[in-house]
């Protein structure tokens, strides 16, 4: 396998495009992502997406992102993985140049989720749990994530305020990204007086679906000269789809498994990455995401936020551009905005949020409760 | 709404039907082909007692269709007496007095309307507090 390079990215703001359609908003990233690379095709096209069959009824999204920005007879297919859609493409992508199949592969993460309704679309959300085991029995996806939750604060003796810092530090951030979806700073007031979700889940605990398109454009390292980002690590692993079939439910094993993977692949530590877009789809997901990839002793997370470690200028930055808390959720296309976010930080091109020093990122992307798990680690090299 | 689906699960809905590995005695429920205790097949049937105690709980304010009109109601993960966990919603009890570690038993309840045209309704399993706990 030959090393790849991401060579251009691109990425519409997320939010509550109206006035725009699926394909037009996959179409935003993608031209921007290949006028980046100064390429007008790719070989190949990997969509990932989650909903379009539920919520815009339409699927065969390969073919029809291909043919909506004229990559008229290039192989072209839709990967699903729920909300791990978005890296489940660009590993396909990874591994379509890394194998030499292409010779350059566009990815595109796109979700149009805004058309429907809410209770549409926490239906939809649902989906990516056990539909006969747990959907059936009326639990929501916020709802899974909160039993999850409230366990976890019974066994490690936290209160619902500890997780404030989670979602303070990624609305400060996402203040200074255009791309995001919201831009006000919330207080740790305020997070512990929003209106209830799920119990203890409320909403500044949850993460804002919305309509979004993010790209990354991927060719071989050796094209390349100069200063490259390179896809130095990539792994994927699963766990049981249902919360309540795992061994051990406040433990994302898949993330463990994928990280795991992916460190060595890069040939990194935990304690050489310079900042981690983790997927804080809820607060409590952060914590076990941190856990799991080695950032903190299991039950102990939560200690990172409050002791101040989790900000861009912290020992571990997370969701330097907002996460999905504040930049938005738009869950097949969230994978994609988390790679395109640690090549940006790469690049130096953060301002305010901007990582000192930074070299290597990694991007950790979660399908469901925690069942598919993808871990990414992007280097900057000379 | 799929009347095959819901007539597939009928053994499970009504009487916690599961299985018993043949090979290392684990409970399974649901039933699944391969025993996650030892990974070899799995498929004999096992008639769980529907006794366990809470694990984990939440009230749900914001339901999915067709769960809408009963909102807010309480799910929880049950560890059955037996071994394995389930997802299902609490009955007969206040939100409030729900507890971690509570006892509780299965009962049969309505779970939903199939909100369309058949007039189809979805009976299941539902927990509530065990009756003699004291
Ligand atoms: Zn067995």
């Amino acid at each position: 396998m030959r090393p790849v390079a991401i060579l251009g990215i691109g990425q519409t703001q997320v939010d509550e495009h109206w006035d725009k359609s699926l394909k037009e908003l996959a179409g935003e990233a993608a031209f921007a992502a290949l006028n980046e690379a100064g390429i007008k095709r790719a070989d190949a096209l990997f969509v990932g997406n989650m909903l379009a069959p539920i919520v815009d009824g339409q699927n065969q999204l390969g073919a029809h992102i291909a043919d909506w920005i004229g990559m008229w007879g290039s192989e072209a297919v839709k990967i699903e993985a729920a909300c791990g859609s978005g890296a489940a493409a660009f590993r396909a992508g990874l591994m379509a140049v890394a194998a030499g199949e292409a010779e350059s592969a566009l990815v595109l993460g796109v979700e149009k989720m805004t058309d429907k309704a809410g209770h549409d679309v926490t239906s939809a959300l649902a989906t990516a749990a056990d539909a006969d085991y747990e959907v059936e029995q009326g639990v929501s996806f916020v709802g899974l994530n909160a039993l999850v939750m409230r366990r976890y604060m019974h066994e490690y003796g936290w209160k619902h305020a500890d997780f404030a810092p989670f979602s303070i530090n990624a609305h400060a951030n996402a203040i200074h990204n255009p791309f995001a979806r919201l831009h006000q700073k919330i207080t740790a007031e305020q997070f512990e007086k929003s209106s209830m979700v799920a119990t203890p889940i409320n909403l500044l605990d949850a993460s804002p679906i919305g309509d979004g398109a993010a790209a990354a454009l991927l060719v071989p390292a050796e094209k390349l000269t100069g200063r490259k980002i390179i896809v130095a690590g990539s792994a994927s692993a699963t766990d049981t789809i249902a919360v309540h079939a795992r061994r051990e439910p406040l433990f994302l094993s898949a993330a463990y498994a994928s990280a795991k993977q992916a460190y060595a692949q890069a040939g990194v530590a935990p304690d050489e990455i310079d900042l981690f877009e983790l997927h804080d789809a809820f607060s409590i997901m952060s914590a076990l995401s941190l856990e799991a990839c080695g950032f903190a002793e299991r039950g102990q997370a939560p200690r990172l936020g409050l002791d101040g470690e989790i900000t861009p200028h912290g020992r571990l930055p997370v969701c330097t551009r907002g996460g999905l808390k504040a930049r938005g959720h738009p869950v097949g296309a969230t994978g994609m905005y988390q790679i395109v976010e640690v090549v940006q930080q790469l690049r130096g091109e953060c301002g305010v949020t901007q990582v000192a020093e930074a070299r290597v990122g990694m991007a950790q992307n979660i399908g469901g409760s925690g069942a598919t798990i993808l871990t990414h680690i992007l280097k900057s090299e000379p | 709404m799929e009347i095959p689906r819901h007539w597939r699960l009928k053994k499970q809905r009504y009487a916690l039907i599961g299985e018993v590995c043949p090979h290392c005695d684990a409970k399974i429920f649901p039933p699944r082909d391969v025993c996650p205790e030892c990974h070899r097949e799995a498929k004999d049937l096992f008639q769980f007692s529907g006794k366990g105690e809470i694990y984990s709980y939440t009230t749900i304010y914001e339901a999915p269709s067709g769960f809408d009109s009963n909102a807010p109601y309480t799910v929880a993960l049950v560890k059955l007496s037996e071994g394995p966990m389930i997802t299902a919603q609490l009955t007969d009890v206040d939100a409030a007095q729900v507890q971690i570690g509570m006892p509780v038993e299965m009962v049969t309840r309505k779970m939903r309307d199939d909100g369309d045209e058949r007039g189809m309704i979805v009976y299941g399993y539902k927990f509530r507090p065990t009756l003699n706990h004291i």
